[in-house]
């Protein structure tokens, strides 16, 4: 890639629409030039700047996984400005996108080991990726189990696939929503994410937790992992602060002195403490 | 290089100035616009502003202008054009005039836009740049050049730097390859220099804090909520200082025009409240003196250990900008002087 084109993004097709919740939604992309595609590669727990032109560009990780080779995907809520222009757009519109942008979680150090992966609302995204790419290759793993909550059942995203995830027999997936958000037929757990997990009692011997959610829900995740034995390194997490070129200039994404979009955005719990609170 | 030290009269530099305009660059110097004092595109010395101790805008402008197109697109029928920039016809440039303060920024910008991966645009712009520097005969109480590693005669960032040692003879130090072309295309016009130095035309500047005290200090305060409100107590959060200032850097990237239109860089500030604002509503620095922390953490903790460059270099317009007359220098005495 020239010098020249660090804020050129790419070309993408709208290839699939998903209507995950109400407002949530996936967008499978792939690059409108082939030979762009061919020469893409990235690992999971990167993200990417997404564009509509004319609207302008916003920070979504790549939420599937590298496995997976000839599209991207990414889920959004509409929130802001540019989310509900990706909302509007149908498939064949094209969109940008450039990338891949930040570090990775470590999964081929995590190669035999049991993983515990918790997220909560939309922040399951960043995660998928991560879940589908171990499940690619899920020889190398042992026992994965995870947990899964939302404030009401409309709100769980990814229906279909924690509807695979659950038939599984190697997967253990427990779902839960905040009290006062269950429907009539809902059969799983009913209570906030920390609450749930502590209730599961999993051991943390050769296990590494991966934690993705809001802040008040991370907050309280950290001391039931803790309880249950999980050392601060083996704890990981990513951040998403508000960003704008994704490559270390802009400004504003940075955490004391390190940079969300170069140094992480995936930490680990350890890391975190060692870092003031700005995220 | 070597420095090579020439005389230049001011008749000279007059010609100096037909002689870049001839070879097709465009000269920007501090010129007087209404009550103002800031780098514009000049064509004569005599529209030259020269004895102010400072411009009011830093001359960034010229490497990073507020607002700069990054490309402009253009979408029909679901399908999207993009038209990239032409750098090669970005103007060569020679800026002149400026103080070596200003000089000096370019590395802390350099080392922002470049440190981890490159800026095609930026550098562009600072590869096309010849930078005559002019030395401070007047300071003012708000320059602290000497307390950040610069001085009013130091030569980092120019290529040719200027000292007025005479009512129209400036010492001209040639400082690198860039200067030396300047310096051989206008070969009829230098002298050899004699035994003339620049020390005794040169402003005083004492330096006003133990720079080597600072960055441990704010590393020392940083958890001190207090501390931090009582030196933020006045902000505003206008961001005066950060548009004035030579090395603020932090920027936006919005679109504008519609479906056929430009993807733009503009500058931003991280005492804007909304700068670290999620979509979400949360907010990781929501106090402003959290972001006062941020500017004084980056410019002096965060660029040296990751950059290993300053993001200040003493200019001063921060605090002569400032609306609430918040003076960078009174916020660093107190962070290095008072113990945590």
């Amino acid at each position: 890639m020239s010098a020249a084109d660090v804020f050129k993004p790419f070309l993408m097709k709208i290839e699939q629409v998903t209507e995950e919740t109400p407002d949530v939604k996936t967008l499978r992309l792939v690059f409108a030039d082939d030979h762009e595609g061919k020469d893409f590669n990235f690992r999971t727990g990167q993200f990417g700047e997404y564009s509509v032109f004319g609207e302008g560009e916003c920070t979504l990780c790549i939420a599937s996984p590298p496995t997976r080779k000839d599209y991207i995907e990414c889920t959004f809520r509409k929130a802001g400005r540019v989310t509900q222009a990706l909302a509007n757009l149908e498939p064949g519109e094209t969109v940008g996108f450039r990338g891949p942008y930040g570090n990775i979680f470590p999964i081929q150090e995590w190669e035999k080991k049991n993983l515990l992966f918790i997220a909560g609302g939309i922040a399951l995204p960043p995660m998928r990726s991560v879940i589908w790419n171990v499940l690619d290759l899920r020889d190398c793993y042992k026992d994965i189990t995870i947990v899964y909550g939302a404030r009401t059942v409309s709100d769980l995203v990814y229906k279909r696939e924690l509807e695979e995830w659950g038939l599984r027999s190697d997967v253990k997936l427990i779902t839960t929503v905040d009290p006062g958000g269950e429907t009539a037929d809902w059969k799983s757990e009913i209570g906030f994410v920390p609450a749930v997990l502590d209730k599961t009692a999993l051991s943390s011997r050769n296990t590494v937790a991966v934690v993705c959610g809001p802040p008040v829900m991370i907050k309280f995740t950290f001391p039931v992992l803790a309880k249950l034995g999980f050392a601060p390194e083996n704890i990981f997490t990513t951040l998403e602060n508000r960003m704008k070129c994704g490559v270390g200039k802009c400004g504003r994404c940075n955490v004391g002195k390190y940079f969300v979009c170069k140094d992480g955005p995936v930490f680990t719990f350890a890391q975190l403490q060692e870092m003031p609170q700005e995220y | 290089m070597e420095t090579e030290n020439k005389l230049i009269r001011r008749d000279a530099l007059e010609k100096l100035f037909s002689q870049w305009l001839a070879e097709g660059k465009r000269i920007l110097a501090p010129k007087k616009c209404g009550d103002k004092i800031d780098f514009a595109p000049v064509q004569t010395l005599d529209e030259v502003s020269l004895d102010q101790v400072q411009t009011v805008q830093s001359p960034k402008t010229a490497v990073f202008p507020r607002v700069e197109e990054l490309f402009s697109f253009k979408s029909m029928d679901g399908r999207v054009q993009i038209r990239e920039r032409d750098n090669d016809a970005l103007p060569e440039t020679v800026i002149f005039g400026l103080r070596p303060c200003d000089a000096a920024a370019f590395a802390s910008l350099a080392a922002i836009f470049t440190w981890d991966c490159p800026d095609s645009l930026f550098s562009a712009r600072l590869g096309k740049m010849t930078i005559v520097g002019l030395a401070c005969a007047r300071a003012d109480e708000y320059c602290f050049c000497t307390a950040v590693g610069g001085g009013p005669g130091a030569t980092q960032g120019s290529d040719v730097l200027l000292t007025k040692v005479s009512g129209d003879e400036y010492l001209a130090e040639i400082l690198t390859a860039k200067g030396r072309s300047v310096a051989q295309a206008g070969a009829g016009l230098f002298k050899a220099a004699t035994a003339e130095t620049k020390e005794s035309h040169l402003a005083k500047v004492e330096p006003a804090f133990a720079l080597d005290k600072i960055t441990p200090a704010l590393a020392a305060w940083f958890d001190d909520a207090a501390f931090w409100e009582e030196q933020s107590r006045r902000c505003l959060g206008c961001g005066a200082c950060a548009y004035v200032c030579p090395t603020c850097a932090c920027f936006d990237i919005q679109d504008e025009g519609g479906v056929s239109g430009k993807r733009l860089r503009c500058w931003d500030s991280c005492g804007f409240s909304l700068f670290t604002l999620h979509t979400s509503g949360h907010n990781p620095r929501p106090l402003q003196s959290q972001r006062w922390r941020q500017r004084l953490m980056h410019k002096f903790a965060y660029m040296p250990e990751r950059q290993q460059v300053l993001g200040c270099v003493g200019c001063g317009r921060c605090s002569r900008a400032c609306p609430v007359d918040m003076n960078i220098l009174e916020h660093l005495r107190a962070i290095a002087e008072a113990k945590p």
